[in-house]
């Protein structure tokens, strides 16, 4: 049975009056916003932190939060403990706990395989198992190294044979990143040797007013919203300068609040087929190469 | 509704949508807040700090319409400060102050801010502490300010019997040593705009009492729906989340 459609639309209204009424108040325009409920999927989930003992305890967790949330489908990555620069073996752990996430509740979560770059080898033998040989759809790149490294072609010339689109972490800290930690400038130059590989600029750099301007011109890279403050003007400003099907909504939870993230898309003053855009159907767009190829009805 | 969290006047270094006066009136009927505890931007960053609150004082009521509370902007650091905290409770009969510590250049452990704390508490304002704006890894290169620190607070507080206290963005979930601290003291609140993680604000309220948590939003800094989807996050009953909503709020005004 499909979970998703078990929850359904009666249920989501039941649970999620209060925010339906807020989300109409801010998009007075549209006062029919979620009359349909959107279809959302959030691109950057993972299983650490949350309460339980197996993958399969955190995911009965998750499911519970998504249904109070609306939310339809998660991309899962990274298990536990998390581990910026795991060992080939300690990457295939955090993978096989994703995997199991997956399997407990597969209408409600893909997986994104976790690679490491300083082991191109054991990332592409991961990328097969997971990817081509197994049920994950897409590619989580983390801090273990930037991604304007040589070390991250293989991997995304593999990734993109496979239509599997990857998310690259990304900050922009006044203070200074961490050694390994990518910018918005160090997945354009990535992009920019990859041009036909969707690439999603995770959390859009922190400090989006520059993240923005940094992947505005190069269009094969996403903005990604997840895992910063619910600073009003980000949604807004993506959408101004980089078109509203760039915008890939993501929560970073179990860190991150769903809420606090989702509000962004939520409270943003813009139309209302961007705001469906943003939730899921670009990426459900981005995906669907993937998912047709694995039969998976999405 | 009751948001003890939101500010008029101008963010420096963006505009905001919401940040007319009338915006921002018409954004919170809206969004059926029915009373904002506002303070001003301008009270963090100006010095003339009477002007400031001279001017929140006149949009609350040209364009609150029994909406917008005014919480004026006191810095213990300015000279003659207490004649603006005076201003405030008997010229402006506002129910409390807002302070911006970390903006005003001040430790907790302050003299001068404890001397705020005793005058406020004689004269039951309430006193709102915002520990930061917004995350300071992201702010601009030339005004780089860090969180306040609240380690000294509960001594401060023990000091101060009587103070009614609203902690504004913070996430306190993962400093349970100084929350045990903070409770133990005595009124002190805490509101849900900058808590963080899957059900921050339901594991708060277990950590604290329900009776300690205030809807606030940091509107319109922050997206306003943020907050309210942290509510329902929350899977609270519907009298804790009436009481997050506006009890506990209007039980603290009433006090």
């Amino acid at each position: 049975m499909n979970r998703r459609n078990s929850f359904g639309r009666r249920n989501f209204f039941k649970h999620a009056a209060l925010s339906l009424a807020t989300a109409r108040a801010a998009s007075p325009s549209s006062g029919n916003l979620m009359a349909q409920k959107p279809l959302i999927w959030d691109v950057h989930f993972h299983l650490t932190s949350w309460p339980g003992d197996t993958p399969e305890d955190r995911m009965k967790e998750i499911v519970k939060v998504l249904d109070r949330m609306g939310v339809d489908r998660v991309m899962l990555s990274l298990g536990y403990p998390l581990l910026e620069n795991p060992s080939p073996e300690q990457l295939r752990d955090e993978n096989d706990q994703v995997l199991r996430g997956i399997k407990y509740a597969p209408d409600r979560a893909y997986g994104f395989v976790y690679l490491n770059p300083n082991y191109v080898q054991a990332s592409l033998d991961e990328l097969n198992r997971c990817v081509r040989d197994g049920p994950m759809v897409g590619v989580k790149l983390w801090v273990a190294r930037r991604c304007n490294a040589p070390e991250l072609d293989p991997i995304v010339e593999r990734a993109a044979a496979m239509k599997a689109p990857i998310l690259q972490h990304t900050w922009l800290k006044v203070g200074g990143n961490e050694p390994g930690e990518s910018t918005p400038y160090d997945i354009v130059e990535l992009a920019r040797r990859h041009p036909g590989v969707p690439l999603i600029c995770g959390h859009t750099g922190g400090d989006w007013e520059l993240g923005i301007r940094v992947i505005r011109g190069v269009k094969n890279v996403y903005s990604e919203l997840a895992g910063s403050n619910p600073t009003s003007g980000y949604v807004e400003m993506a959408v101004r300068e980089l078109g509203a099907e760039r915008v890939i909504y993501g929560s970073d939870a179990f860190g991150r609040s769903i809420a606090s993230q989702l509000g962004k898309v939520m409270g943003a003053d813009i139309s209302e087929s961007a705001r469906k855009l943003i939730l899921g159907e670009n990426l459900k767009r981005l995906l669907t190469p993937m998912l047709r190829a694995k039969g998976y009805s999405a | 509704m009751i948001d003890v969290n939101v500010n008029l006047s101008r963010w420096p270094f963006r505009r905001l949508v919401g940040d007319e006066p009338a915006d921002l009136v018409a954004g919170l009927r809206k969004r059926n807040v029915t009373q904002a505890w506002t303070g001003t931007f301008d009270g963090i960053f100006h010095k003339d700090l009477s002007s400031a609150n001279a001017r929140l004082m006149e949009d609350c009521r040209r364009y609150g319409s029994g909406v917008l509370i005014p919480f004026g902007s006191i810095n213990p650091k300015l000279p003659d400060w207490q004649e603006d905290l005076r201003r405030c409770h008997e010229e402006y009969k506002m129910p409390g102050i807002r302070l911006h510590p970390n903006y005003h250049s001040y430790g907790l452990n302050d003299g001068a801010f404890g001397e705020l704390l005793h005058l406020a508490a004689a004269r039951r304002l309430i006193v709102q502490l915002a520990c930061s704006m917004e995350d300071d890894r992201t702010q601009p290169p030339l005004m780089r300010v860090a969180p306040v620190d609240l380690a000294p607070l509960p001594d401060r507080l023990n000091s101060s019997p009587g103070t009614r206290l609203v902690i504004l963005n913070a996430d306190h979930v993962h400093n349970m040593q100084l929350l045990e601290k903070l409770l133990s003291t005595g009124n002190v609140y805490f509101d849900i705009s900058m808590v963080e993680g899957v059900g921050g604000v339901s594991r708060l309220a277990q950590k604290i009492s329900i009776q300690r948590v205030l809807f606030g939003s940091n509107y319109p800094l922050y997206y306003f729906e943020s907050a309210m989807l942290k509510v329902r996050e929350s899977a609270f009953t519907d009298s804790d989340k009436q009481a997050v909503l506006e009890g506990n709020a209007r039980r603290l005004l009433a006090a």
